[in-house]
């Protein structure tokens, strides 16, 4: 009998190719071929992003300058983080309307445990524990007792609002006086911090790419071209060079003070993508995350724990939620009853302009980050344009209608091409 | 004859008062591909479904391998070797081949995923069926005509080293060229030493590639005849009812 598991047989696949065989040529032909049978990837937010990056420059004197610049990223932090939550029950074709709300009962819960004199890293584990305890109720519920996610996530919208007015009373602004929590999204690395941050990544990066070039030729496995990586280190160190190079230029608007350097917001949104990502592709957790969301049944089969892994999404999307409130909280600087209403919305909507699947088992963590840069840029762009909010709504929900429909028609599309 | 890899004696399943299985023989032999006909309602899922563990037979025996055993989950049925390819394949269209075919079972390497062993055996597991019509592993299952599907279904009992690969009707819904393919499939599977137990309603297929034919009518196996000593009309003869072997 034929052992497929034969030891010391180090033979190059001949006939069955992975995709990694060929030159740079090749290569970009594949990505192409891939693009046309509906897996787009990136690249409509991408698209997005440079075309209205290009339209606002044009249109509004103020977009491009240092301070916008900055102003932006930090703007799109939150989004960008409560976005990345929301991918993890995206993917799992659930979803979770609560967030918003949850995390700031989270930061409600923050506010009064350190208004009372509890250290502040306590108090925001004890936001954290909110987060995880409401995921694992509303994974318990969806999961576990099968009430759509829509329904009962809904439920703890309302709720959780009910318990927001009650933790703090009806209309009241409440300082939060953490200076940790204020500098997040007010405070910025020292110059040198920024490349510092800069060389990280790329060192990261490259040392991924080559210990994965190395684990398939030590398996007798044919890679990609090695240009290709290098290509992709060269594109992360310029685009990230320029972006600390001018964060770093001094952005203040008198001549008095300086404000120059990296948000330190920015090195806690990458990392989490990082994590998330690391988590997503590298784990067994991840690869069934994405099996579930695929086919549960099938993934049932397999063997693996739907249940379990169908709260874990729950829990990861509403503790994740809660550091985006923490960055809500830090740039505004108060916590308020009526907080995190409305911006689940937009976290859902950035997932989806970024290219995360609403129907499950599609999308990546950078895609959802694009989504919520595009959402911002718009929100951005709009208001120094001076339309009012109402226009930037109206926008927003035309490319969000436009994404969701992309997103159909490639999932109709990818799920019956070629029948040879 | 070689120790059959399973073999069922009046093995007998009823659903409160309706007897489904009214006490069935079978045997299954390695390097074998054996047939499973009957009409709608026969009892054939329900007689996979003991074998797989996910619906226990009240009684009867089950000899695998020689050895009695009480097959009472379907992960105790995979640790005997015994693998079921449903009708609806259970794939996840999302992942690529390789994902797919290491399901569950994915192998690790300091804690994170080991893809290259995990791309290097599954590439192993297609080229020993010799299977040629799957361009890439690393394809999603979502680009794959329904003949490809059911080669990585099967591709991936090979590689949990299944002793009984049973399969629920293959080729219920290919075409004609692509039911060829996965019929090669299939013998290539039984001449790598493997028991295999297949469904089919097409008894055009059962001939092509099956050496024993059982067939079961309301409940109780007809006959388990070897192909070569038996015709199509006979088949159909007892499949209907109109044909015992106590004639
Ligand atoms: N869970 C169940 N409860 C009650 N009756 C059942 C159950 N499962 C199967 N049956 C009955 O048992 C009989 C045999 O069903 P089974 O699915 O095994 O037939 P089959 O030979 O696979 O038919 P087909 O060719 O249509 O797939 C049918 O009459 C069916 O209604
Ligand atoms: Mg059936």
């Amino acid at each position: 009998m034929s052992n497929p598991n034969q030891p010391g047989l180090n033979l190059a696949p001949q006939e069955i190719s992975s995709g990694h065989e060929g030159g740079l040529v090749d290569q970009v032909k594949a990505y192409f071929s891939r693009i046309k049978n509906g897996d787009m990837g990136a690249l409509p937010a991408t698209g997005a992003l440079l075309v209205l990056t290009a339209l606002f420059a044009y249109l509004s004197p103020y977009f491009l300058t240092k301070l916008n610049f900055a102003n932006l990223f930090v703007q799109a932090a939150q989004l960008t983080t409560l976005a990345i939550a929301l991918v993890f029950v995206l993917l799992i074709a659930e979803i979770d309307l609560s967030a918003g709300v949850a995390a700031a009962v989270a930061m409600d819960v923050f506010y009064l445990t350190t208004t009372f004199g509890v250290p502040w890293p306590i108090g925001l584990v004890s936001a954290l524990m909110v987060g995880v305890i409401l995921g694992l109720i509303l994974g318990f519920f969806v999961a576990k007792v099968g009430v759509p996610s829509f329904v009962i996530s809904l439920a703890f919208f309302l709720g959780l609002q009910g318990v927001a007015l009650i933790l703090l009373g009806d209309g009241g602004l409440f300082r939060v006086e953490v200076p940790e929590v204020r500098a997040i999204m007010n405070d910025n690395l020292p110059l040198w911090g920024g490349w510092l941050l800069l060389f990280v990544v790329v060192a990261i990066s490259a040392g991924l790419g080559f210990y994965d070039r190395y684990r398939r030729s030590a398996s007798g496995l044919v890679n990609r071209p090695v240009s290709l990586l290098l290509i992709k280190l060269a594109f992360i160190t310029v685009v990230g060079g320029v972006v600390i190079y001018v964060l770093n230029l001094n952005r203040s608007a008198s001549d008095v003070i300086q404000i120059s350097g990296v948000p330190i917001v920015i090195p806690i949104v990458l990392f989490i993508i990082f994590a998330g990502t690391f988590l997503l592709d590298r784990t067994k957790f991840g690869r069934h995350l994405y099996a579930v969301g695929g086919n549960p049944e099938a993934a049932r089969r397999a063997g693996i724990k739907v249940v379990r892994i169908r709260i874990t999404a729950f829990v990861i999307t509403s503790s994740l939620a809660v550091v985006a409130g923490l960055f809500h909280v830090s740039r505004i600087g108060v916590v308020e009853a009526a907080s995190g209403r409305t911006i689940v919305l937009s976290g859902v909507a950035a997932a989806v302009v970024g290219g995360v699947s609403l129907f499950g088992g599609r999308g990546r963590l950078v895609h959802a980050a694009l989504g919520a840069l595009v959402i911002s840029i718009i929100d951005n762009g709009l208001g120094l344009l001076g339309f009012s909010a109402g226009i930037s709504f109206v926008v927003t929900g035309t490319v969000l209608a436009l994404a969701a429909t992309v997103d159909a028609v490639s999932r109709r599309r990818g799920g019956s091409v070629r029948r040879i | 004859m070689a120790t059959p890899v399973i073999e069922l004696t009046d093995v007998k399943k009823g659903f409160g008062p309706v007897e489904v299985l009214k006490g069935v023989n079978l045997e299954v032999h390695a390097g074998k591909v054996t047939a499973l006909v009957g009409d709608n309602g026969a009892g054939k899922s329900t007689l996979i479904k003991g074998l797989s563990g996910v619906q226990p037979y009240d009684s009867g025996t089950v000899l695998f391998e020689g050895k009695e055993v009480d097959i009472h989950d379907p992960i105790q049925a995979a640790e005997l070797g015994i693998e079921v390819v449903y009708q609806d394949l259970a794939l996840c269209e999302n992942l690529d081949i390789v994902q797919n075919m290491f399901l569950g079972r994915e192998e690790l390497m300091q804690r994170t995923l080991d893809e290259p062993s995990m791309e290097l055996q599954a590439t192993q597991a297609l080229q020993s069926l010799s299977v040629r019509t799957v361009k890439s592993v690393r394809q999603k299952v979502s680009s794959l005509s329904g003949g490809q599907r059911q080669t990585v279904a099967i591709a991936r009992s090979v590689l949990r080293n299944a002793k009984l690969v049973i399969l629920d009707e293959p080729t219920a819904a290919l075409g004609v060229a692509q039911t060829e393919q996965v019929l090669n499939l299939v013998q290539r599977l039984a001449s790598s030493g493997v028991a295999v137990l297949i469904i089919s309603h097409n008894l055009a297929d059962v001939f092509k590639v099956c050496d024993e034919i059982a067939v079961l009518y309301l409940g109780r196996m007809v006959t388990q005849i070897k192909t070569s000593e038996t015709s199509q009309n006979d088949v159909v003869g007892y499949i209907t009812g109109t044909k015992s072997t106590e004639e």
